[in-house]
């Protein structure tokens, strides 16, 4: 249960990143924690009272496991979010070129 | 006023899901498909860790999506940052201390041998492609960091993560000709816990570890150069 509280104050306080601060780069932070908070929730969706890691080890017959199916598309979630933070990192360097500031408000200021 | 309406907003938004979620118990086993894979796994796929044997074998044509999609990131990045590379003249740095640049040095080869290892036990022990070829490419971060002036050539690491990608095609396209639909795991299984166990599974993960590695190592390079 403190699972899913963790996650979803992990998901709240990326939305809230990403809703006042007016940084790119902030924003970009508030991206990965909204993204930190929805791979432990479905980890903790996919978790067995008592189970371990869905690894069989020698000599260790059957064991209650967790669901391997959550962690398998945290595995892909994770890289996916790895990519997502580098292209939208280049994005902020390609702004701040372009512009000279990472804050919005003033990009939105300026019409070039 | 702004934090006000956003903070309202959200409460709502998680107050909602959360509402819904008290549906959902907490630590029971929730999906049948995962079940059957605990049990059925070991037999079917030779691969001790089922992650793995999910990730490579009941859903390799996801994953080959998923490293398509850290491709194009990859190639995107490229893209912007490349555009104008005003070829900049060698910026004046201190040249790294002795202790930093032999122990960085020191550092790389442990850091790939390491990289190597959880590549190739993917199927053992928890690790694989993706997380050995992050570890890997954090050894050429080091390099980046510690030893000025070393650069990769940019060719070598299109060369490896093109192949890595084709060998990754290839053993599906395999598959499809030996057993009739792609990604099928048509070499033998040989027995569970065994380095050469689990057919195709290990080949796979190589591919995607040096494809991942690269793919990574490129965007440090991009962004290291792009940034400054």
């Amino acid at each position: 249960m403190i699972y899913y509280i963790g996650a979803f104050g992990l998901v709240f306080i990326g939305l809230y990143i990403i809703l006042t601060k007016r940084n790119l780069i902030k924003v970009i932070i508030g991206l990965n924690i909204l993204d930190t908070g929805v791979n432990l929730f479905l980890i903790s969706v996919g978790y067995v009272r008592e189970g371990t890691a869905p690894i069989f080890s020698r000599g260790s017959g059957q064991v209650l496991m967790v669901d391997p199916v959550p962690q398998a598309l945290v595995l892909t979630s994770i890289v996916i979010g790895v990519a997502v933070l580098a292209l939208a990192l280049s994005l902020a360097i390609m702004l701040h070129k372009h512009y000279g500031t990472l804050n919005l408000q003033k990009v939105k200021e300026q019409k070039w | 006023m702004r934090r006000i309406i956003a903070i309202v907003l959200l409460t709502i938004v998680v107050l909602g899901i959360a509402l819904s979620l008290t549906e959902v118990p907490f630590g029971t086993p929730k999906t049948h498909v995962g079940d059957y894979y605990v049990k059925e796994g070991v037999k079917e796929t030779g691969a001790v860790n089922i992650v793995t044997s999910v990730v490579l074998n009941y859903r390799g044509f996801d994953t080959l999506g998923e490293v398509t999609v850290l491709f194009i990131a990859t190639i995107g990045l490229g893209a912007l940052l490349t555009t104008h590379k005003e070829r900049k003249k060698k910026r004046d740095v201190m040249p790294a201390s002795l202790i930093l640049s032999t122990g960085c040095r020191f550092l790389f080869p442990l850091l790939l041998i390491f990289g190597i290892y959880i590549i190739i036990h993917g199927h053992l022990s928890p690790g694989g492609g993706f997380q050995g070829g992050a570890i890997i490419a954090s050894a050429f971060l080091l390099t980046y960091l510690g030893c000025q002036g070393v650069r990769i050539s940019e060719r070598r690491s299109k060369l490896t993560e093109s192949l890595g990608g084709l060998v990754f095609v290839i053993v599906g396209v395999l598959g499809l000709i030996f057993g009739g639909y792609f990604l099928l795991n048509f070499l033998p299984k040989g027995t569970p816990f065994s380095l050469l166990s689990a057919g195709i599974i290990p080949i796979i993960y190589v591919a995607i570890g040096f494809k991942v590695g690269s793919e990574l190592v490129s965007v440090i390079d991009n962004l290291m150069e792009g940034s400054t």
